[in-house]
Order: C-alpha cells, then sequence, then structure tokens
C-alpha cells in the first residue's frame, strides 16, 4: 500500500483489514435487528463494532472516519442504554451509516477525499434521531450520561473517602470539597506497555483529557526505570498514577484510554477507604461499581477475543486491575469470548503456490500411477495398496487446501444488500433483501469475480424484476418487494440463485423487442424457455427507458459471460406474476475437477464428471433421423438430440454407423438433455485444470486443459458450448448467443 | 543520435524452414525443445498445431512455415519447438532445424524492401546478408499478434 518499510503503514494495513471484519460484524448486526432481533448482544456488538472503528481511526488521525463514527456511536449508545428504540426508520439510517462508515474506510484508506456533504447529510439526520427522543443533541451526550449516575452510591462513596486518605498521594483538592454530592474521586493507574508507543499514541494527551474532567492529581511513577546503561531507549518504562476528582461517571473516564485499549495496563477504580494502597482499595470493600463498568470491561474483553491476532493483549487481570467485582466479570466475560475462532491472516500468494504445489502433485500421483499399473505389478502387491493410500492422502491434502481459499459468501451477500438498499431508493421501491445460505464457502477468486455480475442482477431485479408499489398493490402484492439471494451447496456445485417476487418476464414484450432488434428472424417459433434466454443476448435491454439504475451499457449477456468465465453457468425460470428467478451454478473451485476421461478421434478429451448423467452403447435402431443431419436417439420413452463430439470438435467426419458406439447423456442448459457419441471411456478421475492462454487463441467449447498421466495435455470439455454451437446450427439464437460470448 | 549510439551488438538465433532462412532476437528464446506431439484445439487455424506440456504449463505451438505461408514440411524427430515469450505469454514455434547463433551489430540490418510476396508485410522486421546468404529476421510481436485477431 505504502512505504514497506513504514512499520506504521504495516499497522495501518491490518487496521483496514479488521475495519472490514468490524464493518461485516456491524452489517450483521443491523440486519438482526432489523429482522427484529434487537436484545442487548445485538446492539452491543453494532455499538461495538463502531466504537473500535473509531478507535483505530483516531490512533491514526482519521479525523473525518472518528468524527462520524463518534456521532454514529453516540446514537447507538442511546439505543443500548434504552433510551431509544430501533424503529424501522432509525434503522433505515443506521443501515446508510454503516455503509457510509464503510465508504470512509475505504476512502481513509486509498486516501481519497472525504465526501464531506454525505457525512454532514447523516451527521444531521442522526442528530434530528436524538431530537426524537428529547433528549440533547449530539454534543451533549456528556450532559446526559451524567443525568443517569446512579447518585446515591456516589454518595457513599464520598462518604467513605473523606475518612480515611492515602498517604502517599497528595489529595488535598479532595479534603476541600468532600460533601459534593456529584463528585466521585477514581484512582487511575495507568501503565503504557511499549505498544502504544509503536502506535504512535501519546501519554500526555490522555492525562490532559483527564485534566479536563476535573482536579487531577498525576504522579509520574518512575521506579522501574533503570540505570542509564541498562535502559532500553524502545520499551515503555514509566507509568502515572492519576487521583482524579471529577462528577462525570467512571465509563467516561475509561473514554479517556479509549484508543488505548489493550496497549496499556489500566486499573481504575473509585477511591475508597483502607487506603494504604489506593488502587486496591476496591478488593478490601468489594464494594459494587456503577454498572457502566462492568458492562465496558465485558465488552472489552471481547473485543480483545475477536480480534485475536493483536499483539500482547492483556490478561483480563492485568488489563482490569485485581478488583474482585471485576475478575468476577472477566470470568464471565471469557465464556462468552470462547466462540471467536482464532484465525491466521496468510499472504494469498503462499496459498497460490500452495494450490499449484498440490496441483504437481496430483499430475505426478496420476504419472506414478499410470506407471506402476503398466509395470504389470499385481493389483494385491505392497506398492500397489500404498498408491491406493497415497492416492487417498491427495486427495486429502488437495480438499483441505481448497478449503483455506473458500470463503462465506456473505461478504459478497453484505454488499448486495447495500445494493439492493441503493436500488430501491433510487427507483423508489420499498425492496427487502432475504439473504439465505450465506455461509456457503466458495472459492476466493469465484467471490471476488462474482460481485460484478452479481451487483448487476440485483440492481436488474430491484429495477426490472419488481413491479412499482401502485401495480404490486393492484396485483394483490404486499407493498413490500423482496428480492432473495441465496447460496447452497448442490451435488459438488455451488448454486447461487437471484430471485424476485415480481411480475416475471413479459415474454412478448421480450420477443417484440429481439424482433425489433433483429437478433431473431420472425419465422422461428421460439419457446417460452427460448424467449426467457433473448435476455442473455448481447445489447438487449428491456426496459423501455434506460434508467441510471440498470441500462449502464452492461446487459445480461456481460453477466453470462462472467459467469462462464468461472465454468458456472446461469439459467432462468420465469413466471408471470410471480417472480423471475436466475440460477448460477458454479464450480467449487477452480483448480480440479471431476472429470471422465475419453477417447474421441484419437484424442483424450475430459469432461467434467458433474454434467455426464449416464453413458449407454447404441444401436442402430435406437437412433431415428429427424432431417438430414440431425438425429436424436430413444432414451426410454424420450428423444434426445444426437451429436458425434469428434465431428463438433472438428475432429473427424460424423460418424454414419452408430452401431455399438459409446454415448454420453449430457446435462444441458435448462434441464435439457443431449447425447454426445464418444470412441471410449477410459477413465473416471480427478484432474487439475490448466488454464488456455485465451489471449491467443480461444478454441470454442474448450474451458481448460489439464495434464495427463503420461505428459500429454487433454482438453476439458464446455459441454454447453459445444452443444448450443450444435444446436445453434439449426438455431439462430444460440448461435448468436454464442458467438456473443466467445468474443 | 552519434553513430556508435545506433550500433547495438544484436545476437540471432538462426533455424531452417525448408530452404529458407529465419532468425529471431535471441533475448526472446527461452528455451528449445525437441518435437513432441501437440494436443490438437478444435477449430483451430491451420498453423495453430496445439498445445503442449512445457513442464507444467500449456505452452500453445504454432507451426511457423504455415504461419509465414511457406509450404508445410513432414514432421520429424529433428523438428524443433522454439519457446520463444513476447509479453506474459509463451508461444512454441515449430521450425526445421536451429543452424546457428549470430552476432552483429545493428548497422548490419536492412529494412526490407516494399516488395514482398508475403501479405503481411511485418512479419519480417529486417533482412541481413550473413556469407552471402539472406537471413529474414522476423518480428515475433506481429507473428504472435495476428492470432488474437483471427480468434475474434
Amino acid at each position: 500500500m505504502t512505504d514497506p518499510n513504514d512499520p506504521m503503514a504495516e499497522i495501518r494495513a491490518s487496521f483496514f483489514i479488521e475495519c472490514e471484519e468490524l464493518l461485516e460484524a456491524l452489517q450483521d448486526g443491523l440486519q438482526e435487528m432489523y429482522d427484529g432481533n434487537d436484545d442487548t448482544e445485538t446492539i452491543n456488538v453494532v455499538f461495538r463494532a463502531v466504537h473500535s472503528i473509531k478507535g483505530g481511526a483516531g490512533a491514526f488521525g482519521l479525523e473525518a472516519l472518528v468524527r462520524f463514527a463518534h456521532r454514529f456511536e453516540t446514537v447507538l449508545d442511546e439505543i443500548r442504554a434504552g433510551r431509544m428504540s430501533p424503529d424501522p426508520d432509525a434503522l433505515k439510517l443506521f443501515f446508510q451509516c454503516a455503509d457510509h462508515l464503510s465508504d470512509l474506510v475505504r476512502f481513509s484508506r486509498d486516501g481519497e477525499d472525504i465526501p464531506e456533504a454525505e457525512t454532514a447529510k447523516l451527521l444531521t439526520l442522526l442528530d434530528g434521531l436524538l431530537g426524537d427522543t428529547g433528549g440533547p443533541s449530539g454534543q451533549a451526550e456528556e450532559e446526559e450520561e451524567i443525568d443517569f449516575q446512579p447518585a446515591t452510591l456516589t454518595l457513599d462513596l464520598d462518604f467513605s473517602d473523606v475518612e480515611d486518605l492515602p498517604e502517599d498521594i497528595e489529595p488535598l483538592d479532595v479534603l476541600s470539597n468532600p460533601a459534593h454530592a456529584g463528585t466521585t474521586t477514581y484512582v487511575i493507574s495507568f501503565k503504557p506497555e511499549n505498544e502504544l508507543f509503536e502506535t504512535g499514541n501519546e501519554p500526555l494527551h490522555m492525562l490532559r483529557a483527564l485534566e479536563e474532567m476535573g482536579h487531577c492529581t498525576v504522579v509520574c511513577q518512575t521506579e522501574k526505570l533503570p540505570a542509564l546503561e541498562a535502559l532500553a531507549p524502545e520499551t515503555a518504562y514509566i507509568s502515572w498514577l492519576v487521583e482524579l476528582e471529577s462528577e462525570v461517571e467512571e465509563a467516561e473516564v475509561a473514554s479517556a484510554f479509549e484508543f488505548v485499549e489493550g496497549l496499556c495496563e489500566l486499573d481504575i477504580s473509585v477511591k475508597q477507604t483502607d487506603a494504604d494502597v489506593p488502587a486496591h482499595a476496591v478488593v478490601s470493600e468489594g464494594i459494587a461499581k456503577p454498572p457502566a463498568v462492568p458492562e465496558r470491561a465485558l465488552g472489552e474483553q471481547e473485543n480483545v477475543a475477536l480480534s485475536s491476532d493483536k499483539p500482547a493483549t492483556p490478561g483480563p487481570d492485568t488489563a482490569l486491575g485485581p478488583g474482585k467485582p471485576i475478575v468476577k466479570q472477566s470470568a464471565k466475560a471469557a465464556p462468552a469470548a470462547a466462540p471467536a475462532k482464532s484465525v491466521v491472516r496468510v499472504d494469498l500468494d503462499r496459498i497460490e503456490r500452495l494450490v499449484n504445489l498440490v496441483g504437481e502433485l496430483v499430475i505426478n500421483q496420476a504419472m506414478l500411477s499410470q506407471s506402476l499399473e503398466s509395470s504389470g505389478l499385481s493389483p494385491h502387491s505392497d506398492a500397489m495398496n500404498g498408491l491406493e493410500e497415497f492416492q487417498r492422502l491427495t486427495r486429502d491434502i488437495q480438499d483441505s487446501v481448497m478449503m483455506i481459499r473458500a470463503q462465506p459468501v456473505k461478504s459478497l451477500f453484505q454488499r448486495m444488500s447495500r445494493i439492493v438498499r441503493e436500488a430501491s431508493a433510487a427507483v423508489e421501491k420499498d425492496v427487502r433483501l432475504v439473504t439465505e445460505g450465506d455461509s456457503t464457502e466458495v472459492d476466493k477468486t469465484v467471490i471476488e469475480r462474482l460481485a460484478d455480475p452479481l451487483t448487476h442482477m440485483i440492481r436488474n431485479a430491484v429495477d426490472h424484476g419488481l413491479e412499482t408499489t401502485e401495480e404490486r398493490l393492484s396485483a394483490g402484492k404486499p407493498a413490500q418487494g423482496h428480492v432473495r439471494l441465496t447460496a447452497a451447496h448442490r451435488s459438488g456445485r455451488v448454486v447461487i440463485e437471484v430471485s424476485d417476487d415480481g411480475g416475471g418476464i413479459n415474454r412478448d414484450k421480450v420477443h417484440q423487442i429481439a424482433l425489433d432488434k433483429g437478433l431473431v428472424s420472425p419465422d422461428v417459433n421460439l419457446s417460452e424457455a427460448e424467449i426467457d434466454n433473448l435476455l442473455f443476448l448481447p445489447g438487449f435491454s428491456t426496459a423501455s427507458v434506460v434508467s441510471d439504475l440498470s441500462g449502464r451499457g452492461v446487459g445480461m449477456d456481460v453477466v453470462r459471460t462472467a459467469i462462464q468465465g468461472l465454468g458456472g453457468r446461469i439459467t432462468i425460470s420465469s413466471t408471470p406474476n410471480v417472480g423471475t428467478t436466475f440460477s448460477i451454478s458454479l464450480p467449487l473451485t477452480l483448480a480440479v475437477l471431476d472429470g471422465m476421461v475419453v477417447q474421441v478421434a484419437d484424442e483424450t478429451l475430459v469432461l467434467p464428471l458433474n454434467v455426464v448423467i449416464e453413458t449407454l452403447t447404441l444401436s442402430n435402431k435406437d437412433v431415428e433421423m429427424v432431417r438430414p443431419g440431425a438425429n436424436v436417439v430413444r432414451v426410454r420413452s424420450g428423444f434426445v438430440p444426437l451429436f458425434d463430439l469428434g465431428a463438433e470438435l472438428g475432429y473427424r467426419q460424423p460418424v454414419d454407423d452408430y452401431e455399438g458406439s459409446v454415448v454420453l447423456l449430457i446435462a444441458h442448459e435448462d434441464e435439457g438433455l443431449a447425447a454426445l457419441i464418444i470412441d471410449s471411456i477410459q477413465d473416471q478421475r480427478q484432474v487439475v485444470i490448466k488454464g488456455l492462454d485465451d489471449s491467443f487463441y480461444r478454441a470454442p467449447g474448450i474451458a481448460a486443459a489439464t495434464i495427463l498421466g503420461d505428459g500429454q495435455i487433454a482438453l476439458i470439455l464446455d459441454t454447453s458450448d459445444i452443444i448450443s454451437t450444435a444446436i445453434g446450427g439449426a438455431n439462430a439464437v444460440s448461435v448468436s448467443s454464442f458467438t456473443g460470448a466467445a468474443s | 543520435m552519434s553513430e556508435i549510439e545506433n550500433e547495438q551488438a544484436l545476437e540471432l538465433l538462426t533455424f531452417k524452414l525448408g530452404k529458407q532462412e529465419y532468425s529471431l532476437d535471441i533475448m526472446s528464446v527461452r528455451e528449445i525443445r525437441s518435437w513432441t506431439r501437440t494436443t490438437p484445439l478444435p477449430h483451430a487455424p491451420d498453423y495453430m498445431m496445439g498445445v503442449i506440456n512445457l513442464r507444467g504449463t500449456v505452452l500453445p505451438v504454432v507451426n511457423l512455415a504455415l504461419r509465414l505461408k511457406l509450404e508445410d514440411s513432414e514432421y520429424s524427430d529433428r523438428n524443433v519447438i522454439i519457446v520463444v515469450h513476447h509479453g506474459e505469454s509463451m508461444t512454441g514455434l515449430l521450425v526445421d532445424a536451429v543452424s546457428d547463433i549470430l552476432a552483429l551489430s545493428s548497422d548490419d540490418l536492412q529494412q526490407p524492401p516494399e516488395t514482398q510476396r508475403d501479405n503481411d508485410p511485418n512479419l519480417v522486421a529486417a533482412l541481413t546478408l550473413i556469407d552471402d546468404r539472406m537471413i529474414r529476421v522476423l518480428n515475433l510481436g506481429s507473428i504472435v499478434k495476428p492470432l488474437e485477431r483471427s480468434a475474434a
């Protein structure tokens, strides 16, 4: 990102990575609240996310971010304290704020200009929210917190204070003003760790902040400071003992240190009797603290656990001091933090290298097994048994490596919920996005490359798929439209569906547009599915008015090309007045494939195993001619179009004697079937996908290549492409759609 | 520009296609491999021989004679594949035999005259005379580039 030698750059980078996780948690929490689950923990999660972003941003001097996060946090704190209820309007605003917060994070990261106008607008709205509750506006939050301070408790504390005074500190002013009802005396022990200084924090600022809260006595403790010759210049030796007499609540005292959470040993206690050792006063008395403190302690403890990669996280005891009530709280916090998984961040390049190495291993293993088999060893020999074990292990390693690259689609789905919010606002429709299966894991590359097509589909669903509110109401539907985004694993592939409950595809209109644009000839009779598929034609747009929302010059053909580029398929289904569903089926990974190795015209080819439904051996009577050059094969009661794979690939002339031919039944798009004639089936096994240099020459019908055990290259077929091209000979629609996709 | 700056040392790898001699800047040559069977790509142009396995990478191979619209000769074990890199990608060029490495200066190169049998004047970038033999220096960029267009 920046100068690699700059240690701050690295910390900064990890802050932004953390921000992404926090923003994700924020989105999640808001969504849960939106779904009606507004228990304390959810609200806390939301609050903490914003709070931690603010804290980190403060450490890096990202002022715009801090300012916005602070106000956002203030409002959330109102909700957390139960002074404000998260009604739908407020939540809508929170979503906007979360979006804006993520924008701010991004802008700050990339050093781009901050959109001040948007910040100002949202800040005003947030203030408006505060105003609604009758409370004072954002700036006055401190006063507000004081209003809620439990007065009785502080009174007790103050009386005890008068009796016994610590002798090692000069508490003159405490004495002079003991009866002041709202005043509490805090003893703050603040010991910065090395990390605090390494991250560019300055204790002076915190001490000054304390000074502003009330009367302050600061004692600098230098006992740990070694002699000069033993002094390590980058080690923190000095700590401070501060006695603060102030009206503010303890949480606010702690807030002076919020930017250095986890970077120091901090103990804030209310001064008590038996004060020879003031910092331990709490232990001896065990007096209950103001409720805000344990709550905060709990929150902090979890924060630490969630970001487990933070260096030198102080244990609960060091962070919170030895006070009994606090220890109890930390014990309570521990189980809550336990479910957080520990995570290692690894450079993607390293994983890539591992994936490639495993790919080589698989090829190597295939070569080894081929040579062992051809050496005529008995299948029961030790070598063959060992080989079998080797194969199993290789496969396990491969699966595990692929798991490393897998990521839940959640981050992608969250981005989509923002798209829905923005899109629905732009077209003034009330739309709700329902996501399902967002923990489904898919290869990282797939997720990255899905973002654009999915964005486009979601926008389409909101803009074109759903009717306007009036139309919905007159059709007897609820005013709020639904867009569903689901992900699921289905037989070794990932299926992602985007569906809306809109009016469905207006097939007459689509057909008419295709005719007008000369995409289909008028004398071809199209089935409903074929008309739906017209949407994928290049340059097709059904919106009679090109809105600024969709109609950005990319059509569904671009979506389709992107999906095909990932080795996936996209299908469409639509029912009038019920809605439209786009279904994307993707391979789990881009690196390996379960393939069927076949022989055609002396060439070895690989078909993805999951498209092969059945294998048949033909006899001449199974084959019927529809017209010259177009044959079908009878499979049980149905007819399936028959193609000679060798001829389709241009390797040979079509066979004319079908007796004994081996045929693969292939699942084609839209659940259709096709039969491909091959010479023989050789094997079923896992193959490593090797990309073909597309820029050089893109062979139609070929998805990729792989290296066989004998070192030869075999091509991996894209059967749908082959079949569509083959059918295309008779059908203008498919031809144009596929030349479009190929170029 | 002074004459000294103009004069650059150049090494050319020369090879035979039929009876003619061609050459490539040796800096673009990665390695020379013996002939292996290629896996043909469907519906490819005739000069596109297919792909081979170059230590785990899929390497496209071009029959240079056909690419230059020369007469195709029989493949034999004497044929070699010159692996060249251009930009980010690598390509194999099938030639009859590699003959020599020539060191010469850029002054020895001559622009080819306009009248060429070849339709694509860019394929041969320069000509040079060595021991009375005319050697054609190929323009690698244009040999590989038109493939993209023909694929579209």
